[in-house]
């Protein structure tokens, strides 16, 4: 430390971002304050719930076998669901468990990960302040010298915004203006308890495997979907919604999660499960295309969602481990000794996570159709009865009915045809 | 207990929370409210706070936030006066998250 009150680094939120940041300088020998508000790491924080590993072996390998992770993902799983009924689909690759390999992904619970992550910071040196709300930034001659909380004012060479979603210091930073409603998602979650055998016997899993299930068409058409991720002894089960189109939809999306909940197809994986907690989190959905040139100012650099980073594909949410990763790039410009903002960025672009945001950038028209979010959904499930009905009649003319099926749906095969261009050139 | 379905007041109530009850962190301004004709706010929080009251106002209570800042980017009429986090240790407390 140059000076007993100034630090190396001070970073802003003890997530997995702040978290990864702060490993890295402190593992380096910098000085580190991570400051959070919550009373623990990770008490302010909510995921759906999936952890792609390589980002943890990024920071330490080795690191996952000691990771406070729940289970690691067998199953990945796709359901489309229609009022009553509903399709799945189910992928299994045992390429992504190899004996003696890093598994591919885990679930996790941020309430528990966040606090070992940080914990781990802490023991290579960095210090941790919980409970302390960062109210602003201390600026000098047009650089960022430090941050105040309370009656505090904390100094440093570097501030670190590792914030969240709703970055209050990059936009005083103005690195970034407001958030828009329209490029965000609003994730609600109950975590449902239920013994590991009961889990286990219900997914057909066996001792620490994990499925993965997104769900499709129970967002009553509003640009979303859910989710559901078996821990050791409980669910995640949430969905999101584009804030802007519930408020159109004119329903609470507490009650459509509600309904969800209560579907034929999701009830019987909860049955004998007791709610434990109900969480809600704002989730970047935009993707490259909401994030600016320049993720730094003089003396402050922002990492994380607070920068936007966040891959939605549609099938997949990806946060945390893009958040680790560009902790782990800040931190290494940092380190670096050049001017740590462009350094930043050269760290951004070589660990691969600008490139990786910006290959999936076209997802993010193919989630536009609305379609996907309840019209194909029903399709699906009728198509599947139609093809499974056996009454004792004449079967029907399969490709007569199909036609029937997308007109019931208001489809015209140009539409559908339109939409499956589409969705091809934004893949 | 089974799995059933549940008003937010329920499932709020197996959350922890600290409530600031000297410092709210969200103030409405009731005039304003009074004339946003959409109110997207009573759709859109996950923890169904703002409500209509029995004069067709809006009501609303800091108590079971969950800190998502969902209202904040909805409330485009800005009768949301103030919206920042809880001082440091108040709040909601996610056991699992
Ligand atoms: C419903 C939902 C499902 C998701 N599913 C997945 C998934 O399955 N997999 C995945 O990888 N990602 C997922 N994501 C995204 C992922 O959760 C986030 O992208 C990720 O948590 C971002 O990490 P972060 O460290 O940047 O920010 P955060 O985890 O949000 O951490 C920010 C921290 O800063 C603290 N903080 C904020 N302001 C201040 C302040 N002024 N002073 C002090 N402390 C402050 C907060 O308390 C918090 O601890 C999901 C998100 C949601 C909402
Ligand atoms: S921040 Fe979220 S939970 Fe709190 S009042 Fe606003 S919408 Fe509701
Ligand atoms: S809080 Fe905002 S959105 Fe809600 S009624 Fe008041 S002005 Fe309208």
């Amino acid at each position: 430390m140059s000076g007993d009150d100034k630090f190396d680094a001070i970073i802003i939120g003890a997530g997995p971002a702040g978290s990864a940041c702060a490993y890295t300088l402190a593992k380096a020998g910098k000085s580190v304050l991570m400051i959070e508000r919550g009373n623990t790491p990770g008490s302010k924080n909510v995921t759906g719930g999936r952890l792609y590993s390589y980002a943890l072996d990024l920071l330490e390998p080795g690191l996952w076998e000691e990771a406070a992770l729940e289970r690691k993902v067998t199953h990945e799983q796709i359901m489309m669901l229609s009022k009553e009924q509903s399709v799945k689909i189910d992928y299994s690759n045992p390429a992504y468990n190899l004996e003696g390999q890093i598994p591919h992904s885990f679930t996790v619970l941020r309430a528990v990960f966040d606090e070992w992550l940080a914990g781990k910071a802490e023991e290579m040196g960095a210090m941790v302040a919980c409970g302390i709300l960062v109210d602003d930034l201390i600026e000098e001659n047009g650089r960022i010298v430090g941050v105040k909380a309370g009656e505090d004012d904390m100094y440093a060479d570097v501030v670190i915004a590792a914030d969240g979603v709703n970055s209050f210091i990059a936009q005083k930073a103005g690195v970034f203006g407001d958030l828009e409603a329209s490029t965000l998602g609003v994730g609600v979650k109950e975590i449902i308890e239920l013994p590991a055998k009961t889990i286990e016997e219900r997914f057909n899993l066996k001792d620490g495997e994990g499925t993965a299930l997104l769900i499709l068409g129970c967002t009553e058409g509003i640009h979303g979907g859910g989710f559901l991720y078996t821990n050791k002894e409980s669910i995640s089960l949430g969905c999101v919604f584009t804030p802007t189109e519930a408020a159109e939809n004119g329903r609470q999306i507490h009650d459509i999660f509600q309904d969800m909940k209560m579907h034929p197809a999701i009830l019987p994986l909860l049955e004998g499960g007791q709610t434990v907690e109900y969480g809600a989190h704002l989730v970047r959905e935009e993707g490259f295309r909401g994030i600016p040139q320049k993720l730094y100012k003089e003396g402050l650099l922002v990492i994380g969602e607070a920068a936007g980073f966040v891959i939605n594909v549609g099938y997949s949410i990806r946060g945390i481990d893009l958040a680790i990763v560009s902790g782990i790039a800040a931190a290494q410009a940092i380190i670096s000794g050049k001017a740590p903002g462009p350094a930043y960025m050269e760290q951004l672009a070589s660990l691969k996570l600008l490139p990786s945001m910006k290959a999936v950038d076209r997802y993010f028209d193919l989630l536009e159709i609305h379609r996907l979010y309840s019209t194909y959904p029903n399709i699906a499930t009728d198509v599947f009865h139609l093809l499974f009905t056996v009454d004792g009649n004449e079967p029907p003319n399969v490709k007569k009915e199909m036609l029937k099926i997308l007109k019931e749906n208001n489809l015209s095969v140009w539409q559908l045809m339109k939409d499956g261009i589409r969705g091809v050139k934004s893949i | 207990m089974s799995i059933e379905k549940m008003e937010a007041t329920e499932l709020l109530g197996f959350n922890k929370f600290e409530v600031d009850e000297e410092e709210p962190h969200i103030v409405l301004d009731k005039e304003i409210c009074k004339k946003c004709q959409e109110k997207p706010c009573l759709t859109v929080c996950p923890a169904v706070l703002y409500t209509l009251d029995k004069n067709g106002d809006i009501s609303f209570d800091h108590a079971g936030c969950l800190e998502c800042g969902t209202c904040r980017v909805m409330c485009k009429n800005k009768g949301i006066q103030k919206w920042t986090y809880p001082r440091g240790t108040f709040g909601v407390n996610f056991r699992y998250g």
